[in-house]
């Protein structure tokens, strides 16, 4: 069991394997790509927010000289109108190919319409401006809650609202509604000696990630397509081309370059199969790299939403009822992360009477994708609630958080019940931590906290090891590298053959050279990539006791591999360490290769908390962060520093929630801020240090008990700064990103 | 036997019992037998005889991605949650 264990490889810090190659520059990036003949692809995209498209003409644009090829909606197969599972998720392709390229209707500005493939990206610009397309410009909604009016403009006139299977009977932008409820609330408030509501307004945020989307296709005349592509999933994007082409995932190869960050967002597909048409049409390589602009535009955001939540709790601190409704944006089509938001909201408490309504919503914005925790961000603002019930009850808020606090065996409002997790263990970190009591300093200074919780997720991974003949293994595996998994795979190998993590060279494979892998999403891949390399290890250890039985010439079941050797169970004299026995293995039968497919089962959540000091400037409304700590449950840290860095990464991203991040739309539906300039993310000059407290609560579900750590660390941020603002300024904000304006005006409001 | 935590929108049809007990050891079995008890369940749940696009199910807490095959044993509790795709 993992916290017995003794460890050799897992829990220390190698030096990355791909380490080199970043810091000098020579990693291999989508934007790298080259080839002989390549044309270049732009794509045209709705200057509307809402338009039904009347015409495209592109004469003038094939006209041009170096143009080869146009393409629009047109050039897609005719999408059905069904769900596929492409590993992440289900997606309506119909829907996933009107976002590619328009179809008879473009739903928020920014919307791909049409692309060009030329002997430059200039020309292809040029030629965009020579496209012709006619629109009868709609009104826009942009807010959830006019989205959710009888009377707003209808996005997708077919669209009905679905409540578990019950299809209303009128068109609407609500996708759908669901609802969890546990015990009695209405008896719950009754029994409250103190009941706080408020309602939230969260901002659309983007990702972020640095690298642009980015996709190069070349499609052969023998029907073969490749593409090399910045991707969470290589083989989540086959299976997305294949179904929107119409051709069988046989005939596609998809090539993940490394990735400059994706968080969610390079999950879905946008350029891949418009590259690939553009190749199609002109039989030659065709690169499409994604302007900044066009990926704030063009790609999913995550939601905003609109969330009211109402929480009871009784004189000596225990919560007797709580109440949320959850609005969310899912941008163009369905698919918003309310369901997640909604599951997440109390998970961290240990409650008896509850009710979540969660609603997914339309809008003439960019349809969303995952970031990161999807939907809980938004949702753990529920923990200012929290917060403000700590200072009424003139209690301390870890206090009441551990008064109320999930634990093994406890009923999740939506139903399921907790396995062990570590939320109490991270509130007592907390809570023991000197930053807690810490003296603030100075005026204008308030402290936060917030705890968080997420999932995490477990899908398919395979591995493949290969034993080298001077001692080292070669291990291939599919999950894209964005935090340092390559690193972490080959130590899961490393710790099992009893040797160094040095010694395992690992690649992520194409889809043509490794098992089926899911996307880099769910905070997965070190839990389940790393256990199908895991598996792989077992794999050869099992062929290695069998050649070592060959050369002792006694029975395999003789044989058993400990500390990076066979031994002879019955002989303690017979012992061959891993590197000599590599040396042997072509006298003994040949190559051995280690091989896994897992899809496991015992996925742990995780929780996280955060201790905040900020410095409200009164007269401007300029929240400075001061100090900020992270305690985060990681089950066992395979490498701590890639941990480290998952929740420091993850709380600055939680941080441009809270403070800066937001689109600006006009009254059109025109993103104002579509730059890095403009749309502001928090740099290294903007923040402190992020200290990290790894707490190791072992999850039972996995050998050496690995918990997901990248996503949660982003959910508790917002709401812990949010109560530092508080207690630095005495007002409490319903609105994200607490901006300088903004908490300038709640100060003002405050003074009168 | 199995308990199946009935969903809140669809209390309607188990008279407003959250949880029932039904016999069965896939969740085929389950389904096809908690909608034989209450008619309507399966069409709630279900889309051409699998689970809904947007519907995940919890065996003992675990999501499950082996749909209507998934092995249920007698005191195996069984959840329908939203279905949630991740991010990083």
């Amino acid at each position: 069991m993992a916290d017995v264990k003794e460890f050799k490889v897992v829990g220390t810090r190698p030096i990355r394997h791909d380490g080199t190659d970043k810091v000098t520059g020579r990693a291999l990036y989508g934007g790298d790509v080259r080839m002989a003949g390549m044309l270049y692809g732009k794509v045209l995209r709705s200057p509307h927010a809402h338009a039904r498209i009347k015409s495209i003409h592109v004469r003038k644009a094939l006209s041009l000289p170096g143009v080869k090829a146009v393409v629009t909606g047109k050039d897609l197969p005719d999408a059905a109108d069904r769900i596929a599972e492409l590993g992440e998720g289900a997606v309506n392709l119909k829907y996933l190919g009107n976002n590619v390229l328009a179809d008879d209707k473009v739903l928020y500005k920014g919307h791909a319409v049409a692309a060009v493939a030329a002997v430059n990206a200039h020309v292809a610009e040029e030629a965009l401006s020579l496209i012709d397309v006619k629109y009868e410009i709609l009104p826009p909604v942009l807010d959830v809650r006019e989205a959710m009016k009888d009377d707003a403009p209808l996005l997708l006139p077919e669209l009905r609202t679905t409540s578990l299977g019950q299809k209303g009977d009128k068109p609407s932008n609500i996708a759908s509604h669901f609802q969890f409820k546990k015990g009695d609330p209405e008896k719950g408030f009754r029994e409250a000696d103190l009941i706080v509501e408020r309602e939230f307004f969260t901002a659309t945020v983007h990702q972020g990630y640095i690298e642009t989307h980015n996709a190069t296709a070349v499609w052969n005349p023998d029907g073969q397509l490749t593409i090399w592509v910045s991707t969470q999933g290589a083989f989540t994007v086959r299976q997305q081309v294949s179904e929107l082409l119409g051709i069988p995932i046989s005939k596609i190869k998809v090539v993940p370059m490394e990735i400059g960050g994706g968080f969610g967002g390079k999950i879905r597909v946008y350029i891949e199969p418009v590259a690939a048409l553009l190749s199609r049409k002109t039989g030659k390589p065709v690169k499409i790299v994604m302007t900044r602009a066009e990926v704030l535009e063009g790609t999913g955001p995550t939601p905003g939403s609109y969330i009211r939540v109402k929480i009871g709790a009784n004189k000596e601190g225990k919560i007797t009822a709580a109440e949320a409704y959850l609005a969310y944006e899912a941008g163009a089509y369905p698919g918003s992360p309310v369901g997640a938001g909604a599951m997440c909201i109390f998970a961290p408490y240990d409650l008896e009477n509850a009710q979540v309504d969660g609603y997914d919503v339309v809008v003439n914005k960019p349809q969303t994708s995952a970031y990161r925790a999807p939907g809980a961000t938004n949702a753990a603002l529920a923990e200012t609630l929290i917060d403000e019930i700590a200072e009424k009850l003139k209690m301390d808020p870890i206090d009441l958080r551990l008064k109320n606090a999930a634990k093994e065996g406890v009923r999740r409002v939506d139903g399921p019940v907790f396995p062990r997790i570590g939320c109490v263990e991270v509130l007592e970190a907390t809570k023991n931590h000197p930053h807690y009591t810490a003296p603030l300093g100075g005026p204008n200074r308030g402290r936060g906290v917030a705890l968080g919780f997420w999932f995490n997720v477990g899908l398919k991974s395979s591995a493949s090891a290969s034993v080298n003949a001077d001692g080292t293994v070669s291990l291939v595996e599919g999950s894209t590298d964005i935090g340092g998994s390559r690193t972490t795979a080959a130590m899961h190998v490393a710790e099992e053959m009893g040797i160094a993590a040095e010694d395992v060279k690992p690649t992520v494979g194409d889809t043509d050279s490794v098992g089926y892998t899911d996307v880099t999403g769910g905070s997965r891949v070190t839990f389940a990539t790393g256990w199908a390399c895991y598996e792989a290890a077992q794999d050869i250890k099992r062929q290695l006791c069998e050649r070592a039985a060959r050369l002792w010439e006694i029975s395999s079941d003789d044989v058993a591999y400990e500390d990076g050797a066979c031994v002879s169970k019955s002989d303690p004299n017979k012992r061959i360490i891993f590197k000599e026995l590599a040396k042997k293995l072509d006298h003994t039968g040949g190559p051995v290769v280690g091989r896994a497919s897992v899809d496991p089962q015992g996925v742990g959540g995780a929780f996280a908390a955060n201790i905040v000091d900020v410095e409200v400037d009164p007269d401007t409304g300029k929240t400075q962060v001061l100090r900020f700590t992270v305690i985060q449950d990681a089950g066992k840290a395979i490498h701590p520093s890639y941990v480290e860095g998952q929740m420091q990464g993850g709380s600055v991203q939680g941080i441009g929630w809270a403070l800066n991040e937001e689109y600006f739309y006009d009254s059109k539906g025109a993103m104002r801020n579509a730059s890095l300039l403009d749309y502001r993310m928090p740099t290294c000059l903007d923040l402190p240090m992020i200290d990290t407290v790894i707490v190791e609560v072992p999850n039972p579900g996995h050998p050496y008990g690995v918990r997901g750590v990248g996503e949660v660390p982003i959910v508790p941020p917002a709401a812990a700064v949010a109560n530092a603002i508080y207690h630095a300024t005495g007002v409490r904000m319903d609105r994200l990103p607490m901006s300088p304006g903004r908490v300038l005006e709640e100060i003002l409001k405050k003074k009168g | 036997m199995p308990v199946v935590y009935i969903p809140a929108l669809m209390r309607d049809l188990t008279g407003g019992a959250e949880r029932v007990e039904v016999e069965g050891a896939t969740l085929r079995q389950v389904v096809n037998n908690l909608d034989a008890r209450f008619p309507g369940a399966k069409a709630r749940l279900c889309q051409e005889d699998r689970i809904r696009p947007g519907v995940a199910v919890a065996v003992d807490g675990e999501i499950t991605r082996m749909g209507m095959l998934q092995a249920v044993r007698p005191d195996s509790e069984v959840h329908f949650v939203p279905a949630v795709s991740g991010g990083c």
